[in-house]
């Protein structure tokens, strides 16, 4: 057990460093999750009501369509030198590989996060300073939910040829729930709805995290080997 | 009856060969007694009869995806590749019928309600349940090794399987947050049965289906298997 | 091209008549020319090191193994060859359980490859082609990666001095990415210092390599199986392994014929070779 919190650490360290290292990568998807609360504020006009009235779809698909980009490339560093098979023989449980770059990846979206809500806030005028401790809380559900369901897909996806088509392919239908949950759970904090509401959503968010964070770490024995 | 030599008849197993006919037969039987029996409805006149077609095609659907679910836990266990092929026989029917339950949904819902979609619930979680399954297949279609395309579309079809009840009730609650349009219900006690007739009648026919899939699946893999052992044994040890 | 491999031969031989006596790495339990008076490898009762039993395997239509039967016994280094193409990394990547066999089967120490390859892992180090590093990690980072992926958790002082035993020491704290072929397999060796296995698989070793390198590769493949371990070199370069190996199998058409090593260089020098044995052992 000692020897697998060894694995799981040592695989978080070398995701987050090799990241920090090039930069290539956080660089291009915050960048591209700012063109896309953009481009959200274009379709939607300029009147400010509307776009409050849409802010937490427009948060959270940004969210979505910037961070899928950061899965395959999580696997493309394995991919490149034969660090894949590496990986798979060394002793010990290959689940330890997806949990420490499911911990990696999530630690990475947070960060996008962090940059994308208070450009969101700027952008569309939401007062987000005021609801940060419940908004942490959608944040941190979704995302979660977000990177388990994520890491999981991208494991198969990065090493086929359609890698970029494929992983949205499959994972976006499955985010659906999530995705309502955390837009309605977002929308309903910035209308400073009851309270109720969030909650609830915020439960089967919690229900979503479990279920699929179970089911993952159990598939993916059978879908990492070679 | 036609034998390849590959060990696998040619022509289906008899029982799928009378299945197809009954099933057949009684659909045939079950949609005219549903246009027949039940008058038409009150609200919706003839239209309510693509009723007769649209939920049954909704529920063999659901029971397709539960079989998938079931044959992939099973070749994960026995790693046998027969419940792959199980498995994508039923996933194709699934996605098929799912199809035909959106497409009918949407052709019922324009007269009804003016619009081509509406975010039923039910019809929704369909249309959910057909891309996650759309993508199932998608999937097989880019990965070579047999082994290695069993075990990926076995992990996808349970995660995707089990995501049905939490979608159908996130759908759910959404649309009762939002708007509080509900669908009118028939309550014609002879439209049930008429219903219950042609849902029978779709599971008859999904059962052929898949067999029929099968069947076609196994004759592929038992060319490719005469393919594999004539390559296998070709070939001396030159020194 | 016969002169050619006659040259390369007579040089081999006269470089290993050079290296004093009881230095590791050329091949001294007593400078043997020949294989037969290399120390016999242990026939006991303990498992089999590999227990290979009708391996097959294909890629899509090609069967790259037809049907492999092999032994070896803790205590052999068994050098592996065949032309390009011919299946020896897939050999390689079965016994190491990275890929399932199509058909047939095996075991490694007594585990079984298929259902219990969770089991062989601990056993295997594996040299391969790509090194598999991560060239945003430096030499160091590299080398301390791999050991925790292994689930250990060793001091800096035992990196830094198998990193100065294959001479990588002074690149530590430089990043991979510029590293040369023969320097990414040199921190390879590193790795298998730090936590030597008991089944050691080496694809090419002799590769990219220089003569302090070879002896590098040649002294783990010799202490591996000196420590009741075994070791399995794939490999074009008879002569290179002439010090270590203790016998030779040649994959043709997917299975496995033996030979010793006078046989595979007579073989290789292209003059008639005695009657193959059929893979056994």
């Amino acid at each position: 057990m000692a020897s697998e919190l060894i694995r799981i650490r040592a695989m978080v360290w070398k995701d987050l460093t090799a990241e920090r290292r090039t930069k290539a990568n956080f660089n291009a998807v915050a960048f591209l999750a700012g063109a896309i609360l953009l481009l959200f504020g274009f379709a939607l006009g300029p009147d400010a009501a509307a776009l409050e009235a849409a802010a937490g779809g427009m948060i959270w698909l940004t969210v979505l369509f910037s961070g899928v980009l950061s899965f395959n490339r999580s696997y493309e560093k394995e991919l490149e030198g034969g660090a894949l098979e590496a990986l798979l023989l060394y002793p010990g449980d290959r689940r330890s590989i997806y949990l420490g770059k499911l911990i990696a990846n999530f630690a990475f979206v947070l960060l996008v996060e962090a940059i994308l809500l208070p450009a969101a806030a700027v952008l569309y005028d939401l007062p987000l300073h005021t609801m940060v401790l419940p908004l942490a809380g959608v944040l941190l559900l979704g995302t979660f939910g977000f990177v388990t369901l994520g890491t999981f897909y991208a494991a198969m996806a990065s090493r086929l040829r359609a890698r970029e088509v494929l992983l949205p392919l499959l994972l976006f239908p499955m985010l659906i729930p999530l995705l309502v949950a955390c837009v309605e759970a977002t929308q309903a904090i910035i209308d400073q709805d009851a309270m109720g509401f969030a909650g609830s959503w915020m439960k089967l968010l919690v229900v979503f995290d479990v279920v699929f964070f179970v089911a993952a770490y159990f598939a993916f024995d059978y879908v990492i080997e070679a | 009856m036609p034998h390849s030599m590959l060990g696998v008849s040619l022509a289906p197993p008899r029982w799928v060969r009378i299945l197809g006919w009954f099933a057949l037969l009684f659909l045939a039987v079950s949609q005219v007694t549903g246009f027949m029996i039940s008058a038409p409805d009150r609200d919706m006149g003839t239209l309510q009869k693509i009723m007769y077609v649209h939920v049954p095609a909704a529920w063999t659907a659901f029971l397709a995806f539960t079989y998938v679910f079931g044959t992939s836990v099973a070749y994960l266990w026995k790693r046998d590749l027969k419940y792959d092929l199980l498995a994508a026989a039923a996933a194709e029917t699934g996605v098929v019928l799912t199809g035909l339950t959106l497409a009918l949904g949407s052709i019922w819902g324009r007269p009804t309600w003016g619009v081509w979609w509406t975010w039923d619930p039910r019809l929704t979680t369909t249309a959910i349940l057909f891309m996650i399954f759309a993508g199932y297949l998608a999937l097989r279609s880019f990965v070579e090794d047999d082994e290695q395309r069993a075990r990926w579309s076995a992990a996808v079809g349970i995660l995707g399987f089990i995501n049905v009840p939490i979608v159908y009730f996130s759908v759910q609650w959404w649309r009762t947050i939002h708007q509080v349009q509900s669908t009118p219900a028939t309550v014609d006690p002879l439209y049930k049965l008429g219903l219950r007739l042609n849902a029978f009648a779709f599971l008859f026919l999904m059962i052929f289906f898949i067999a029929l899939r099968y069947h076609a699946a196994r004759l592929e893999r038992a060319a490719e298997a005469r393919r594999e052992e004539d390559a296998l044994t070709e070939g001396t040890i030159h020194v | 091209m016969l002169a050619y491999l006659e040259d390369d031969l007579e040089r081999a031989r006269r470089s290993r008549a050079a290296l004093p006596a009881g230095m590791p790495g050329s091949g001294t339990a007593a400078l043997a020319h020949s294989p037969s008076s290399r120390q016999q490898p242990r026939m006991s009762n303990a498992s089999l090191a590999i227990d290979l039993d009708g391996v097959a395997r294909r890629f899509a239509r090609r069967w790259v193994l037809r049907g492999v039967t092999l032994r070896v016994q803790p205590g052999e280094v068994v050098g592996l060859t065949g032309n390009n193409g011919s299946g020896k990394t897939t050999l390689l990547r079965i016994v190491s359980t990275l890929l399932r066999p199509t058909r047939g089967g095996g075991s490694v120490f007594g585990h079984d490859l298929v259902n219990d390859a969770a089991a062989v892992r601990p056993y295997i180090g594996y040299l391969g082609h790509a090194a598999g590093l991560y060239d945003d990690l430096t030499a160091f980072e590299n080398l301390r990666f791999s050991v925790r992926m292994a689930g250990l958790d060793v001091g800096a002082g035992v990196l830094d001095e198998a990193l100065e035993r294959v001479r990588l020491d002074e690149f530590r704290n430089e990043r991979t990415r510029g590293f040369s072929a023969g320097m990414r397999r040199r921190l390879g060796v590193a790795r298998l210092l730090v936590r030597p296995p008991r089944l050691l698989l080496l694809d090419e070793p002799y590769a990219s390599f220089d003569v302090d390198g070879i002896t590098l590769v040649n002294e783990l493949a010799s202490s591996v199986a000196e420590a009741g371990g075994a070791t399995l070199i794939a490999t074009h370069d008879v002569a290179r392994g002439r010090g270590v190996l203790t016998r030779m199998v040649r994959i043709v058409e997917g299975r496995l014929v033996q030979r010793t090593l006078d046989e595979e260089e007579a073989y290789l020098a292209g003059r008639p070779p005695a009657p193959p044995l059929e893979a056994e052992a």
